[in-house]
């Protein structure tokens, strides 16, 4: 009991607080659900519990440096070795990537689509930390100032990962392709056909919903990104179809694919910025057409960044921008 | 240095919550990860349990607040559940106290059961349910840790005379 200047103020019971405390997490949810109005109290609070981030992501730098050090001469000379007799093969394959380029350039040109460009790539480093239970979420060391945007796509050398969901001051959250609020446009690399990637929340799961029995979708069928929306660039691979059930029951088949993309390995991530592709019926010159433009730490240099995507064709008027779906609606 | 007897009892509670954070963002591999005991719901059920003056909605609220930020999902959403923990844990404390330790175990399991189903609900609310029934292994393996992490931390209270 309190007394403050005649009137007797009952110390809250633990009811009290309980509900008073439960209305403010209904109210700050709400805010910042609905209408993303805590942006900069987040940002503020991120930066200011990110020594804790730090501190668990110790154990893991530790390990990964004890690793190396511990490594054998026999193991490091054999990595050398493969990645010697790889370089040449790589560098090969390349000279042929931009024959294709200036090719495919010529063929849109002569169709009347817009040219190949080129997409600017960066690499990222990870914050070794987990994400929430029930979410696949990547933490990425770089923020506002680097230039990134939320639904900028996130890949790794292998394909697709994600997009980046917030950024920050100091670092960003990226979603994965498999985080249960995740979706991506994405198409049969076979034939074109257009489907869409949801999140399963499984590590290596995305599931393609919506699809009929007549769909020609097979087992194996790689996914690319379509590019409808615009979030994501056209043509990089996604998943891998692994198994399709279909259910005479259901309307729709039940299909499950694998992610390329090595969505469980913490090291660091490539960034993309898509080209800006011009709008349909204008054509460019073959001139216009640019080199990958890549930047890349020197320290960095073991995994090949060469990315090309041609941008995309003409799109569907009615494609909305691509983004973390709320609730999964066709 | 010297610290009060408040101080210290304080920066005790607060460690020990601070390792239960760091511990649930900590990296492990990912099979591994539907198997993640809720460090800090099992922290806070036995500060709530032994020191319910000290520990009590207010803390679980700010520290699910933290893990809020932390794993940066919706503001509020794990300060609700820990705080409904809270809640439970500080009103039925003297009955935590006189169980046993494996029936205190099943108060655990339906506790942090409790906390997930309410952390579901809420993400179902906002389109990020999972498809999994993962989300109810983790009570199974908190309430298996439980009588370990009893030991621990009330040796950490009477070594370090928190009161």
């Amino acid at each position: 009991m309190l007394h403050l200047s005649g009137w007797q103020i009952r110390t809250p019971t633990n009811l009290t607080r309980f509900v008073l405390l439960a209305l403010l997490s209904v109210g700050l949810m709400l805010l910042d659900a609905r209408g993303h109005h805590l942006q900069k109290i987040r940002a503020g609070l991120t930066v200011l519990f990110r020594p804790v981030q730090i501190l668990a992501a110790i154990p893991v730098r530790v390990g990964g440096w004890l690793v190396e050090l511990t490594r054998s001469d026999t193991s490091l000379r054999a990595e050398a070795e493969r990645l010697r007799t790889e370089q040449p093969i790589l560098v090969a394959r390349l000279q042929k990537v931009e024959a294709i380029e200036a090719e495919n350039a010529h063929l849109r040109q002569l169709l009347g689509t817009s040219a190949l460009v080129a997409d600017r790539a960066v690499v990222a480093e990870l914050l070794e930390v987990t994400s929430e239970p029930l979410r696949r979420t990547l933490v990425i060391a770089k923020g506002g100032k680097d230039g990134l945007y939320a639904g900028q796509p996130v890949i790794d050398t292998y394909g697709i990962r994600g997009q980046i969901s917030e950024v920050g001051v100091l670092q960003s959250t990226a979603i994965l392709i498999t985080d249960p609020g995740h979706a991506i446009p994405v198409q049969v690399n076979r034939n074109g056909l257009l489907a869409i990637a949801f999140g399963t929340g499984e590590p290596d799961t995305v599931s393609i919903r919506y699809l009929t029995a007549s769909a020609d979708i097979k087992q194996g069928d790689l996914l690319v990104s379509s590019g409808i929306g615009g979030g994501f660039p056209f043509g990089y691979p996604v998943a891998k179809v692994k198994k399709i059930v279909n259910d005479p029951n259901e309307l729709f088949l039940d299909i499950i694919a694998t992610p390329v993309a090595q969505l469980s390995h913490n090291k660091e991530v490539l960034l993309i910025w898509p080209a800006k592709s011009s709008l349909p019926a204008v054509t460019k010159k073959p001139a216009d057409i640019k080199k990958p433009l890549v930047q890349k730490k020197p320290a960095e240099q073991k995994k090949p960044v060469e990315i090309t995507a041609p941008a995309e064709a003409p799109r569907p008027a009615t494609a909305g921008p691509a983004k973390p779906v709320e609730g999964a609606a066709p | 240095m010297k610290f009060g007897h408040n101080t210290r009892a304080r920066l005790t509670i607060a460690g020990s919550f601070l390792v239960a954070l760091i511990l649930s963002i900590l990296p492990w591999p990912v099979w591994t990860e539907q198997f993640r005991p809720d460090w800090v719901a099992l922290v806070l059920i036995y500060w709530c349990m032994a020191l319910p003056t000290r520990v009590g909605v207010g803390t679980a609220w700010s520290v699910g607040l933290i893990l809020d930020v932390l794993y940066g999902s919706m503001l509020g959403e794990n300060a609700l559940a820990k705080s409904l923990i809270a809640f439970m844990a500080v009103h039925f404390h003297l009955q935590l106290r006189m169980f046993p330790r494996w029936q205190q175990a099943m108060v655990v399991l339906l506790l942090v059961a409790a906390n997930n189903l309410l952390v579901l609900w809420i993400k179902h609310l906002a389109g990020q349910a999972p498809a999994t029934w993962g989300y109810l292994t983790p009570s199974i393996v908190s309430m298996l840790l439980w009588p370990w992490l009893f030991v621990i931390l009330r040796d950490i209270r009477r070594h370090g005379n928190v009161n």
